[in-house]
């Protein structure tokens, strides 16, 4: 598609409807996203900018950054890892579980965060299925940031597999073949011929990770503890603000997280962009 | 000499090293999957029904929690035929026609995929709270957007709104235009042409948005929380009746109106398997 000459606005086409849908698209667009965001925007943007930059970084707020984005972190390196582990015994490997595991990759994204975090708080409890356990050994998971990671990298987990998973099945078997028989290792195979082809899927699969994790409320306040300046999320210092009807301190955190959002957006948009020249370059 | 893929598994084979690998990973897979989901999953059921069935059934019928899965159906029914109106509309400007700022509207549409649900119910509050910037001309007029039902489905409408959009788009362009264009030609009208020629091609697509769009929007928590005012049995969904239930301590009772929950999650993964298997049967007999 050239984009370099000047275009018309709109192509002509003999099918019809592109009024109607177009404008349907723009004025629900308008009324349920847009104006939304804009109010948010306006309403922090109310706030003189020295107002604005002491309750952003007031210190309770820091702490919430941190672990919130901390946390986000690690629980998206784990989804990495384990993610990719996953997705490799599923496309390589042929063993009895594993339709029932590829099944289940996706409960995470169907399943209603509050039950996530009802469940995950129960069975990491002290008393709980597994916590008991862990309480033996002298872990606790619950109401630490521990439980914040475990949250996380639950609802994270199907992203990442399910980015690596078709980039896994892509990856040529000839390109191996030669590299063994040229005398490469596994592990060298592994690093120099199939870590390059899928790092744009493991990347997407990372930040969408990364992006759900950090905006993430329900299945982390169960089993967060929230104790202010320890295990108290930024999505919950918003809700907290709001139940004491500081609305403009609840407007200039929610524009901090929106931003990160926006970056976040644009970082997968980037990503996509990548993958894309990938695919195009190979044929 | 081009050698056929399963003789690079059958030569790995032959060394113990490498029989090793594909136990190690399997192993550590499953162990991950069973702490991290099938243990917690499981401990729904579990904890639901640790007082017997009796006690969980007597548990699904109280007065709040009949009205908790009222409003959430209610919310559902309103919310999810709007975005599918929406997606396919979405879909079809979209797919079938160019326009400038194409690629800017797609990024729009996802963008609440990547905002916060805390963030999408508190736009709502800023907009029509009692601080907000129309909640003084709502008072006057005796209006609640805000902590009643209203807020609670555009609070929803927001957190779903790319799904139906996001599943139908990329199968309408993989559609093209020629089919419909040949439609129009002949004389069908637009009406026609969509339902007849372009519907029965996206259908598989449309119904997985649709129960995705459902599935979110009957789960929905953290948006909802923001603007519910958690009112018991009035602003109360499922998922904000599973908290209140639990902070009380009443993990039976949250546990089985999570149970139910935790089903529609499993419906929705049995209904995506079966339009997968569906449309590969398709594929293939092509």
């Amino acid at each position: 598609m050239a984009t370099a000459r000047a275009r018309p606005l709109v192509n002509a086409s003999v099918l019809p409807g592109f009024g109607l849908t177009l404008g349907l698209t723009g004025i629900f667009l308008t009324l349920i996203v847009l104006i939304p965001i804009a109010a948010l925007v306006l309403k922090a943007a109310s706030l003189p900018p020295s107002d604005f930059w002491r309750i952003a970084t007031e210190p309770r707020a820091i702490a919430s950054y941190r672990l919130t984005f901390g946390a986000s972190l690690l629980a998206a390196s784990f989804n990495a890892v384990f993610g990719l582990i996953i997705a490799w015994s599923l496309v390589r490997y042929r063993f009895p579980a594993r339709r029932f595991i590829d099944a289940i990759i996706d409960l995470p994204f169907a399943l209603p965060t509050a039950v996530s975090g009802i469940a995950l708080a129960t069975v990491f409890g002290p008393q709980g299925w597994i916590g008991q356990w862990l309480a033996a050994i002298g872990i606790q998971v619950a109401y630490t940031w521990v439980g914040v990671v475990v949250a996380l990298t639950l609802i994270g987990l199907p992203f990442v597999v399910r980015s690596v998973q078709p980039a896994l099945e892509e990856v040529e078997a000839t390109l191996e073949e030669a590299a063994e028989s040229l005398g490469a290792s596994r592990w060298m195979v592994f690093r120099r011929v199939i870590l390059p082809t899928i790092a744009p899927a493991l990347a997407t699969g990372f930040t969408l990770a990364l992006a759900r994790a950090i905006g993430e409320y329900g299945s982390v306040i169960f089993i967060a503890g929230n104790l202010p300046m320890l295990t108290e999320i930024t999505p919950l210092l918003i809700v907290i603000k709001l139940e004491q009807y500081d609305y403009l301190g609840a407007a200039a955190l929610g524009l901090v997280m929106l931003c990160v959002s926006f970056l976040m957006l644009l970082t997968i948009n980037a990503l996509n962009g990548w993958r894309m020249k990938r695919l195009v370059g190979r044929r | 000499m081009i050698a056929p893929a399963h003789t690079v598994v059958q030569r790995a084979d032959s060394d113990t090293a490498s029989r090793l690998i594909p136990a190690l990973l399997i192993g550590l897979s499953i162990t991950f999957l069973m702490l991290i989901l099938v243990v917690p999953v499981a401990s729904v059921i579990g904890y639901a029904f640790s007082r017997g069935l009796s006690v969980y059934l007597a548990a699904l019928q109280t007065p709040d929690t009949v009205a908790a899965i009222r409003l959430t159906l209610v919310t559902a029914a309103i919310v999810v035929p709007l975005n599918t109106v929406f997606g396919v509309a979405a879909a079809w400007a979209i797919a079938k026609f160019d326009f400038r700022g194409k690629q800017f509207l797609i990024s729009l549409i996802d963008l609440p995929f990547s905002v916060s649900p805390v963030v999408a119910g508190l736009v709502f509050v800023l907009l029509f709270g009692a601080q907000g910037w129309f909640g003084p001309w709502l008072r006057d007029y005796d209006i609640s957007i805000v902590f009643a039902f209203p807020g609670i489905v555009l609070a929803t409408l927001l957190v779903t709104f790319p799904y139906v959009a996001r599943e139908v788009i990329p199968v309408m362009q993989l559609q093209g235009r020629e089919s419909e264009e040949a439609a129009i030609s002949l004389g069908a009208g637009g009406w026609r042409t969509f339902f007849r020629v372009t519907l029965p091609g996206i259908r598989w697509a449309l119904l997985y948005g649709i129960i995705l769009c459902n599935a979110r929007a009957m789960g929905e928590f953290g948006a909802v929380a923001v603007v519910s005012g958690h009112i018991r049995g009035l602003t109360t969904t499922m998922p904000l009746h599973v908290e209140i239930l639990y902070n009380e301590y009443d993990l039976v009772g949250a546990f089985a109106v999570a149970s139910l929950l935790m089903l529609l999650a499993l419906v929705t993964l049995l209904v995506k398997a079966v339009i997968e298997a569906l449309g590969s049967r398709r594929r293939r007999s092509v």
